[in-house]
């Protein structure tokens, strides 16, 4: 018995002199729900095509269960894909799409039928057997394209970007459906999308990518308060990134010269003299009229915005950088113009290497 | 009275206005299409009725008798050869075209267009050239001999001609660019990602093609179907050149009738019939184009 469900190892992909996808490696564990998050042409898209066998890595093994499956056909693989596209078959009814998988491998048609039924109550579609495709919402049509890839009982349900082309209410609606699905069923869902907030909902882990590469492999609550690189830190929420040089560093914490001015921090696997950024999100960002200990960072507030869940008011540093500082209320002492300092608890931030 | 003046001309001045699109527009192929297609048409339709004197000339008395000749053995052997010669000409179309087509589809548009313009070519030359060099292709000192002959297949020369197997290359050369068009045009706007949904569930590319691909091709099969059989049932001058007497089809049977033995009603009666044949074809096509909207669409 592997231990990992799916596993990548030194995966590169080429299209043409296109270097997609860098030296992957990936282990996905059997039972989880696991996010590729990154912008578009980061590759995530990519990684799971080639789990699929829709592509061919150009080199590197790929494993399902401990079986490489580099020769293997997509036909001949135990993983179904659940496709952005739906791509559900037009000439058929909802049945005979959910039936396809199994009608394939001569399967009984009265299990087939007995199947089906069970996936069509799974996703709260009975009655709609006798439907065509194009005869329903994309929120039901998506449903039949997860029962359809579901009813194979595979061991790994690749999810691309399925909720893509679903509105909003229907979207966070779909999440926590199949967040259900996973947890009921026990698959190993790897879940690609660009929607971040969609990731954190729903993810056991999430693989970060950007160029190619996976930047921060992490639980969704790790990432975001300690995210590995500044790509992550930038792209997960929102952050006020300082870059500087560590100066010195007593029992955890860092003193960091940065740009403008002192700070400190809690860290650890830094050496003194290492240039770094720090990270620290905008609802932890603190100010002061008086400067405070360890800390000289000093701004004019620019404005206070009201942004639905929150007010952020934005400071203005002497380069020029707006620092945000998020609140759920209007920070009554603050007025535009104000000179305040900036400080932060020294275990809110996060220190990222240079 | 000027009131009542007005009133009666205002809808008619609106009525040329409103139709005067359709009028400017489809009036003149219309008036066209009546004079030298639908009433030749109808005096075929009548005439097919009509008997004839002694001398050829059309005699104007009713009789179905035009019809009930065409049950004699020789006219029917005729029907059925065409239609056999037809329909190996559209199955052939449809084995050679279907892959031809799946090729070109699968290329980047720009190679595509280049593709078809290879295809078209054949058919865009004179077709009495090239029904001449498939000619001297199969004469006994063609170049097919010549060929055969040489590599030891044969050992006497091969008389090509006058065959139905000539026949049926005359009729491909003509139709196979008019198959590979409407498989075309289908296979390039089906879904790759059904086909790749398909593999995923687990049916080879055999199963594939059976289950997704056909079914959702359909309407480029039928329109391939059509385009092929339809022509090559009533096509005369290449059975005529290549064919010679030896290989008689209705076209040349047609033609016999009003050029020959000059039995006008006889011919017209065929001519209705291969129409007929024509238009139940087309009520197929129909059937399967609802079906199509209702399914696909």
């Amino acid at each position: 018995m592997a231990e990992h469900i799916v596993s990548l190892k030194k995966v590169n992909k080429f299209f043409g002199d296109n270097h997609v996808i860098k030296d992957l490696n990936l282990d996905i564990n059997e039972g989880e729900f696991l996010t590729l998050l990154g912008p578009s042409g980061c590759g995530k898209t990519t990684i799971l095509r080639m789990v699929a066998g829709f592509e061919d890595a150009t080199n590197g093994t790929i494993e399902v269960q401990g079986e490489r499956v580099e020769d293997k056909e997509a036909y001949e693989r135990d993983v179904n894909t659940v496709f952005q596209s739906y791509a559900l078959f037009p000439h058929m009814t909802v049945f005979d799409n959910i039936a396809y998988g199994l009608t394939v491998k001569k399967v009984p048609k009265s299990e087939i039928t007995r199947r089906v039924k069970e996936m069509l109550e799974l996703v709260q579609l009975m009655g709609f057997e006798g439907r065509k495709p194009d005869m329903m919402s994309g929120g039901q049509k998506q449903r039949v394209a997860i029962a359809r890839a579901l009813i194979n009982n595979p061991k790994v349900l690749l999810l691309d970007e399925p909720l893509g082309a679903l509105d909003l209410q229907l979207r966070k609606q779909m999440q926590i459906e199949l967040k259900r699905l996973q947890k009921q069923l026990h698959i190993t869902f790897v879940y690609v999308t660009h929607d971040q907030e969609e990731a954190m909902t729903m993810s056991d882990r999430i693989a970060v990518m950007n160029g190619g590469v996976i930047e921060h492999l992490a639980s969704p609550d790790e990432i975001y308060k300690a995210p590995k690189t500044r790509f992550v830190a930038n792209f997960i929420g929102e952050s006020n990134l300082f870059t500087g040089k560590l100066e010195s560093l007593e029992n955890g914490i860092g003193g960091v010269a940065t740009t403008l001015g002192k700070a400190k921090l809690e860290l650890s696997g830094f050496e003194p003299g290492e240039e770094m950024h720090i990270c620290v999100r905008p609802e932890v960002m603190k100010y002061s009229k008086e400067p405070v200990d360890g800390f000289s960072l000093r701004g004019t507030v620019k404005n206070v915005i009201f942004v639905g869940a929150q007010y952020r008011t934005l400071v203005t540093m002497e380069d020029g950088y707006d620092v945000k500082i998020n609140r759920v209320k209007q920070n009554k002492d603050l007025k535009e113009g104000d000179d305040i300092y900036l400080y932060w608890e020294p275990d809110d931030a996060t220190g990222i290497k240079a | 009275m000027s009131e009542n003046n007005a009133m009666t001309l205002a809808p008619k001045k609106s009525f040329l206005k409103r139709n005067l699109p359709v009028v400017s527009t489809a009036g003149p192929i219309s008036i066209w299409m009546i004079i030298f297609v639908m009433l030749p048409l109808l005096y075929i339709l009548f005439i097919s009725f009509m008997s004839r004197d002694v001398y050829g000339n059309i005699e104007y008395t009713f009789t179905t008798d035009n019809y009930k000749e065409m049950i004699q053995p020789l006219y029917l052997k005729v029907i059925w050869k065409s239609l056999k010669l037809a329909f190996l000409t559209t199955v052939i179309c449809l084995v050679v075209g279907y892959p031809l087509a799946y090729y070109i589809a699968s290329k980047p548009s720009k190679l595509a267009a280049k593709l078809l313009m290879l295809v078209m070519i054949p058919y865009w030359t004179s077709s009495l050239v090239r029904l001449f060099s498939i000619n001297q292709l199969g004469m006994p000192n063609g170049f097919l001999n010549l060929l055969l002959l040489k590599l030891g297949i044969v050992s006497e020369p091969v008389d090509f001609l006058f065959s139905d197997g000539i026949v049926i290359m005359g009729l491909l050369t003509a139709m196979l660019p008019f198959s590979v068009l409407p498989l075309y045009s289908s296979i390039e706007k089906l879904d790759k990602s059904l086909l790749e949904a398909s593999k995923d569930l687990g049916a080879n590319p055999a199963k594939t093609f059976i289950k997704v691909t056909i079914p959702l091709t359909m309407p480029g099969i039928v329109g391939c179907v059509l385009l092929v059989f339809i022509p090559s049932l009533g096509m005369y001058y290449v059975p005529e050149m290549l064919g010679g007497g030896k290989v008689m089809l209705i076209g040349t049977l047609i033609k016999n009738q009003f050029l020959m033995t000059k039995n006008w009603p006889f011919g017209a009666s065929l001519a209705i019939l291969l129409i007929l044949i024509t238009l139940a074809m087309m009520w197929i096509y129909t059937r399967v184009g609802k079906l199509d909207e209702l399914e696909v669409g």
